[in-house]
C-alpha cells in the first residue's frame, strides 16, 4: 500500500517536473528557432522552421542602418571596465566594513541601507545634469563611472561573506607581523575567490543588459550599447523584423548564459551565503 | 602644564596646520596648510553665489535686448544649474570642514601628549598610523567618494526638486525660472483630484503587484526545490540545470522575447489557443489580462532565483532533525510543516523582505513587457499596469514633470525604508553579526 502511494507520488512529481522543464525551455528554444527561420515576420505556421538559414545573423553584421558589431564592441568594453572597477570598489569598501570596528562604521552601514532604498531612477535627472556639466554625456566613461560607483551599495552580500571568514585567521597573521595590506592581499583575497567571481559576474551582466541609464546617457547611434539597440529594434520595428531581433538576442544571450553556466557553482554560493546572513 | 594643548588648539583654529607646526610636526602641518589653501582658493569665489543660488534659484530670466537693430539673447539665471552648482559647493565645503575639525582635534591631542612630556609623532609614524589604525578609513575613502558624488548628491538634489515647481510647461529653464514652493507638490499629489486619483490607483496596484509577485515566486521556488529534492527523484542535477535556464538568460532579452510570445495578434501563445479552437486572449492589451501576464512572466523569471536559494538552504538542514521526527512517527507532511518550512522561512526571511522591496521597484518587467499600458483614460500619464517607478520614469523622461516625479520617489523611499529598517534592525544579521566569529 505504502509502496503504491510512493509510486503515484513519484509519477506525479515527474509529470510536474517535465511540465516545468517545458515551460522553462520553450521561450528560449522558440527564439533560437525563430532566428534560424527564413522570412522576417513574427507569425509562423509552426514552431519548427521548414528550412534553416543563417541569413539573419549575416544581416546583423552587414546592415548599415544597424551597427550591431559596433554595439557589441561598445557593450563588451563598458561591461568589462565596470566589472573591474566595481569589483575593486566593492571589495575595498566591504572588506573594511566587515573586518574592522571603527568609529562611524554602524552609521555607514545604516546610510548604505537607506541609500539602497531610493529608487535608482530618482537620481536620474540629477546624474544627467551632473554628467552634462562634466561634459561626460554621450560617453562610455560616464556609464562606467556610474555603474561602478553604484555597485558599492549592493555590496551587502560581499560583507556577509567576509563576515563568515574566521577572524582568528587574520589575527594570527597580524601577530606574526603582517600588515593590514598584506593580510588583505595574501590571505583574504585568495579566500574570497567565489565571492569575487560572484561580484564580477553580476556587475558584468548588469552593465551588459542595462538599458535604462544607457539610453539616457548615450545619444548617438554609434555609441549605443546592445541593450539600447535591441530595445529600439523591438520598439520601432515590432513585427516586421522579428527574426533579426531573435538572432540579435541569441548573440547577446550566449556569452552571459555561458558565463553563468560555468560559474554557476560560485553564483549559488554567493546567493546562499547572502541568504543566511542578509 | 596646560599651555601646549591650548596654544596648539588655538593656532589650529586660526590657521589649519599651524598647531601641528607648533607641535613640531612640520611636514604634517604643511600638508594641512596646503589643503586649506586649496579649499580657500576653490571656495571663496564660489561660496556667495552658491548660497544666493540655492536660496533664490535665480532672479532674472533670459530676454531679448535690442542691439543695433537686431535683438540679442541675454542669458538669464538657469535655476537648475544654480541649484546643482550650489549643492556641489556645499558638499565640497562639508569635506573641507570635516578636515578642519579633524585638524583641530589632532592639534589638541598632540598638544596633550606634549603636556604629558611625550614626544609628538613624526611624519613617518603618522604614515604608519595611517596604514595601521586608520587602514579601514583609507580603504573606504575611494568607494565613499564615489557614493557621495554619484549617489548621495543626486538623491539630495532630487529631494530638493520635490519642493520646487520644476515642471513642464510653465517652469522649464532656461526660458523660465523655477521657484521653491514648499509642500505644494505633495499636497497636489494627495488631494488634487486629477493627481490623487492616479496616485492612489497606481499605489494600490503597486502594493498588490509586490505582494503577489513576491509570494508566487517564493512559494513557486519552494515547491520546485522540494520537488527536485524528494526522495527517489533521479537526475537531480539535470532538473536543476534545466530550471536555472530562465535565470541564466539576460532579463532584458527574456522580457523582450515574452513581449513577442504574448503578442495578441501574431504571438505563438494565441496561435496555440486557436489551434484548440479557442479565441486568443488579449494578453497585453486588456487591463485585467495585462496584469495577469506580468505576474505570470515574473514567475517565470523569479522562481529559478528562489529555487537556487532554497536548494542551498535545504542542504543546510541538519539530517538528525528528520531522523528524530521519524522516530516519533511524523508523516512526511508533518516533517515539512514542522521542520522544513520553518527552517526555510527563518533562513530566507531577510531575502524575502528584500525581494518584496525589489518588487515595488521592479521596473524592468513592467516597462519592457507592457510599458505600463494599456493606457487608462482617467489617469495622468499612467496606464493600468504602471507601478510607481515606471510612472516616475514616464513623468521624468516623457512629460518633464520633475517635481511630481521626485515627490513620488520620496513616497516610494518612505514605503520601502519604513519596513526595511524595521526588518534589518530585528534581523539576525544586524544584531548578531559578531556572534559567528
Amino acid at each position: 500500500m505504502k509502496k503504491r502511494k510512493g509510486k503515484v507520488r513519484l509519477t506525479l512529481s515527474y509529470i510536474l517536473l517535465i511540465a516545468i522543464a517545458v515551460v522553462s525551455i520553450y521561450p528560449v528554444l522558440w527564439v533560437v528557432l525563430s532566428s534560424l527561420r527564413p522570412g522576417a515576420a513574427l507569425y509562423s505556421e509552426s514552431m519548427w522552421p521548414s528550412r534553416f538559414t543563417l541569413d539573419h545573423y549575416r544581416e546583423l553584421f552587414g546592415n548599415k542602418a544597424f551597427p550591431y558589431a559596433t554595439w557589441y564592441l561598445n557593450t563588451l568594453k563598458i561591461a568589462t571596465l565596470s566589472m573591474i572597477f566595481s569589483t575593486i570598489l566593492v571589495t575595498l569598501g566591504m572588506y573594511s566594513l566587515s573586518r574592522f570596528r571603527f568609529r562611524g562604521r554602524q552609521t555607514t552601514l545604516t546610510i548604505m541601507l537607506v541609500l539602497g532604498m531610493f529608487p535608482s531612477f530618482m537620481s536620474m535627472i540629477a546624474l544627467y545634469i551632473i554628467l552634462l556639466q562634466l561634459k561626460l554625456l554621450d560617453t562610455h566613461a560616464a556609464l562606467v563611472i556610474v555603474y561602478s560607483a553604484g555597485a558599492v551599495l549592493g555590496g551587502f552580500i560581499v560583507k556577509g561573506f567576509f563576515d563568515t571568514i574566521p577572524r582568528s585567521l587574520d589575527e594570527a597573521a597580524r601577530i606574526d607581523g603582517a600588515s593590514h595590506l598584506k593580510v588583505f592581499t595574501r590571505i583574504m583575497l585568495p579566500l574570497s575567490r567565489p565571492m569575487l567571481t560572484y561580484v564580477a559576474l553580476t556587475s558584468f551582466t548588469g552593465a551588459w543588459v542595462d538599458f535604462i541609464f544607457a539610453r539616457l546617457v548615450l545619444r548617438t547611434k554609434e555609441k549605443w550599447t546592445l541593450a539600447v539597440g535591441m530595445w529600439d529594434l523591438v520598439n520601432s520595428y515590432q513585427n516586421s523584423n522579428f527574426t533579426m531581433f531573435a538572432a540579435g538576442s541569441v548573440l547577446i544571450a550566449i556569452p552571459i548564459t555561458l558565463l553563468f553556466i560555468f560559474l554557476q557553482r560560485f553564483l549559488v554560493q554567493g546567493l546562499t551565503s547572502g541568504a543566511s546572513k542578509g | 602644564m596646560k599651555q601646549h594643548r591650548t596654544t596648539a588648539t588655538i593656532l589650529s583654529v586660526l590657521v589649519q596646520g599651524l598647531g601641528q607646526i607648533y607641535n613640531g610636526q612640520r611636514l604634517k602641518g604643511i600638508v594641512l596648510l596646503l589643503i586649506e589653501a586649496l579649499g580657500l582658493v576653490y571656495l571663496v569665489p564660489r561660496l556667495g553665489e552658491a548660497f544666493w543660488g540655492l536660496a533664490t534659484l535665480g532672479e532674472t530670466t533670459q530676454k531679448f535686448v535690442k542691439v543695433n537693430n537686431s535683438s540679442q539673447l541675454v542669458k538669464g539665471d538657469h535655476s537648475i544649474f544654480l541649484m546643482l552648482n550650489g549643492l556641489i559647493v556645499v558638499f565640497v565645503l562639508i569635506v573641507f570642514l570635516v578636515i578642519y575639525v579633524l585638524n583641530i582635534q589632532d592639534a589638541y591631542k598632540t598638544g596633550l601628549l606634549r603636556d604629558r612630556g611625550e614626544k609628538p609623532k613624526s611624519f613617518r609614524q603618522s604614515y604608519e598610523n595611517a596604514t595601521g589604525r586608520y587602514f579601514p578609513y583609507l580603504m573606504l575613502a575611494l568607494p565613499a567618494l564615489g557614493v557621495l558624488f554619484f549617489t548621495i548628491m543626486p538623491i539630495i538634489f532630487t529631494i530638493l526638486l520635490a519642493f520646487t515647481n520644476y515642471s513642464a510647461p510653465d517652469h522649464i529653464p532656461p526660458a523660465k525660472l523655477v521657484d521653491w514652493v514648499g509642500f505644494k507638490t505633495f499636497k497636489d499629489l494627495l488631494f488634487l483630484k486629477s493627481w490623487s486619483h492616479t496616485f492612489f490607483g497606481v499605489l494600490f496596484w503597486t502594493i498588490v503587484w509586490a505582494v503577489v509577485a513576491t509570494v508566487t515566486t517564493y512559494f513557486g521556488g519552494v515547491l520546485v526545490a522540494l520537488l527536485i529534492e524528494q526522495q527517489g527523484i533521479r537526475f537531480k542535477k539535470l532538473w536543476r540545470t534545466i530550471f536555472i535556464l530562465p535565470y541564466a538568460v539576460p532579463q532584458l532579452i527574456s522580457l523582450l522575447i515574452m513581449k513577442n510570445l504574448f503578442n495578441g495578434q501574431f504571438g505563438p501563445i494565441n496561435q496555440y489557443f486557436k489551434a484548440f479552437g479557442l479565441d486568443g486572449l488579449p494578453w497585453l492589451t486588456d487591463p485585467f489580462w495585462a496584469k495577469v501576464t506580468v505576474i505570470v512572466v515574473n514567475m517565470w523569471l523569479g522562481i529559478p532565483v528562489s529555487m537556487v536559494l532554497i536548494l542551498g538552504v535545504l542542504t543546510a538542514i541538519p539530517k538528525d532533525l528528520y531522523e528524530a521526527a521519524e522516530v516519533d512517527g511524523a508523516s512526511s507532511f508533518q516533517k515539512f510543516r514542522i521542520i522544513t518550512m520553518p527552517f526555510i522561512l527563518f533562513a530566507t526571511a531577510p531575502v524575502l523582505i528584500m525581494q518584496f522591496a525589489g518588487n515595488i521597484n521592479n521596473f524592468n518587467v513592467i516597462f519592457l513587457l507592457t510599458n505600463g499600458g494599456p493606457i487608462k483614460g482617467d489617469y495622468q500619464f499612467a496606464g493600468a499596469t504602471d507601478l510607481l517607478v515606471t510612472w516616475l520614469y514616464k513623468l521624468t523622461l516623457d512629460n518633464s514633470k520633475f517635481n511630481v516625479a521626485s515627490a513620488i520617489g520620496i513616497v516610494i523611499f518612505l514605503m520601502i525604508a519604513s519596513f526595511s529598517i524595521w526588518n534589518f534592525r530585528r534581523s539576525r544579521s544586524f544584531k548578531e553579526e559578531d556572534m559567528i566569529q
